[in-house]
């Protein structure tokens, strides 16, 4: 059922990516378990992140969990459409409701991350 | 080692498993906190109609002849006052005027009452009732375990009601059901209470009936009232609907270590009444000054303060919210707060993850209710 496009994190964000330049989400699961989103904080363009490092906030009505990157890099866009309509989160976590695109400093981390069989394979357990 | 405690259910928690109820442990029992979503949910109480399982509440039979003295000495609010087929709200106290519970308080007829408590307060409101307990003139029975209790609110709930078959020889009397009254009536053999009263703001009736008939009665709601939008609504939405309305929730605004007066619910305190417990606290604390009030704040930024988190005013500790989320229909940020109640009304923070929210206060509630006479939403906002 998840995309297999792309990579998977511990902690139920997703990183897609195009040469150096990887987009990044929270997973389907994720935004279930949250709930209604209703607010969305999302790091400054510009802003430098190592991997694990929290860069914001997803708010639901129910509970607020923090936003980790799942690699090392600077913030280089930031989806203005979530901030402004947090509920997109829940409706399209896979592409529209997309968070930030950030240029990888260390691309080789990308393989220490999850496939999406690997991914499936953590939900399932 | 210890056994865990096992989760009580009710006629309907094997339903709300089959239908995509989240279930959690909530005040002992396995309840479910969510179905769709908490934001679809409110919104049909709002619009359409909901119904609750909220059969973990406490219901306690209270008859004889001196039934209604006795519980007007343990309660604020004034019991044996009302008419048969009415309800009243109450705060019962501890000497100290600490709130041990809210509850409503049937008047079923001459001789007898019905209680109705929290589910996390239950066993400590039956134990208290029994250590107050006189030697003759009143009864008690707790009913908590034989009765199920489903909550039909929002705008379609008579529609809604007047369609379900135990119903069909009462439908001028539904329809005539004011705010806060209850009539009963006898299903196969069995005694049902429906009452007009709710969490919601909405109009709306809770009904109590034995646990066998609650399945059935659930279905029937649901099927006939289909092309009404009835839903199933978890808690985490009944907790959404009572938060705009400011309703207090036990463990949030009303605890053991605050008063009734503190809470905003001064107006079910009844302190001319010749005596009850707690009654000398409270007569002290409104004659020195309630030392702290609730409030309503709206928070400036993306965030939810959330209960605990500290108001500030110039810097300075000033209360703690007691409950706080985003209100689906007014669609911001709003949280009630226990604060000092001499503090100043501008120039407030709330602490929400190490940083500090600028708030302002707004009244309560946040939503007029749209019962006429709902005394709960008629609140004293100074």
């Amino acid at each position: 059922m998840v995309p297999d496009d792309r990579k998977y994190s511990q902690e139920h964000e997703w990183i897609q990516v195009d040469g150096d330049i990887g987009t990044v989400g929270v997973t389907e699961y994720a935004a279930n378990e949250l709930g209604d989103v209703v607010f969305v904080e999302l790091p400054e363009v510009g802003a430098e992140f190592n991997l694990g490092d929290s860069i914001g906030t997803i708010e639901s009505v129910k509970a607020v969990a923090d936003l980790y990157l799942p690699i090392s890099g600077e913030i280089v866009a930031v989806n203005d459409a979530v901030v402004d309509s947090p509920e997109l989160v829940n409706s399209d976590p896979v592409e529209d409701g997309w968070l930030v695109k950030v240029k990888l400093s260390e691309p080789d981390e990308v393989e220490r991350l999850m496939s999406a069989a690997d991914y499936e394979a953590l939900l399932g357990g | 080692m210890k056994d865990t405690p096992e989760l009580l259910s009710t006629p309907l928690t094997d339903w709300h498993r089959q239908h995509g109820g989240r279930l959690v442990p909530f005040a002992g029992f396995e309840m479910p906190v969510q179905y769709t979503s908490v934001l679809a949910e409110h919104a049909t109480v709002r619009d359409q109609v909901g119904l609750f399982d909220i059969t973990h509440m406490g219901e306690i039979r209270v008859t004889g002849a001196d039934a209604g003295a006795w519980l007007d000495s343990l309660v604020t609010n004034k019991v044996a006052a009302i008419k048969s087929g009415r309800a009243v709200y109450n705060a019962m106290c501890r000497e100290d005027g600490g709130v041990l519970d809210d509850m409503l308080i049937y008047r079923l007829a001459e001789h007898e009452y019905y209680v109705v408590c929290n589910a996390s307060n239950q066993s400590k409101i039956v134990t208290w009732l029994g250590e107050h307990l006189p030697a003759a003139g009143v009864t008690m029975q707790d009913e908590s375990y034989e009765t199920a209790l489903i909550a039909v609110q929002g705008p379609e709930a008579r529609t809604l009601l007047t369609r379900i078959d135990a119903f069909a020889a009462h439908t001028e009397t539904m329809a005539d059901l004011k705010f806060y009254s209850a009539f009963a009536l006898d299903v196969d053999e069995k005694q049902w209470l429906v009452s007009r009263t709710g969490y919601t703001g909405e109009l709306g009736f809770e009904i109590y009936l034995p646990n066998a008939a609650a399945l059935p009665l659930w279905e029937e709601l649901l099927t006939k009232g289909e092309d009404l939008g009835a839903a199933p609504i978890g808690l985490a939405a009944r907790d959404t609907l009572r938060f705009e309305l400011a309703y207090c929730l036990y463990g949030h605004e009303l605890s053991e270590d605050v008063t009734p007066l503190e809470a905003g619910i001064g107006w079910a305190v009844k302190l001319k009444k010749e005596s009850f417990v707690g009654r000398d606290a409270l007569v002290r604390q409104k004659a020195e000054g309630v030392p702290r009030k609730l409030i309503g704040i709206a928070v400036t930024g993306k965030a939810i303060a959330r209960q605990g988190a500290v108001v500030r005013h110039a810097g300075r500790d000033v209360g703690r919210v007691t409950s706080g989320t985003y209100s689906p229909t007014r669609k911001q940020s709003l949280a009630l707060a226990l604060v000092a109640a001499d503090v100043a009304a501008d120039e407030l923070t709330v602490a929400i993850r190490d940083r500090e929210f600028p708030c302002t206060t707004v009244p309560i509630p946040f939503l007029t209710a749209r019962v006429k006479g709902d005394p709960r939403a008629k609140r004293d906002l100074s």
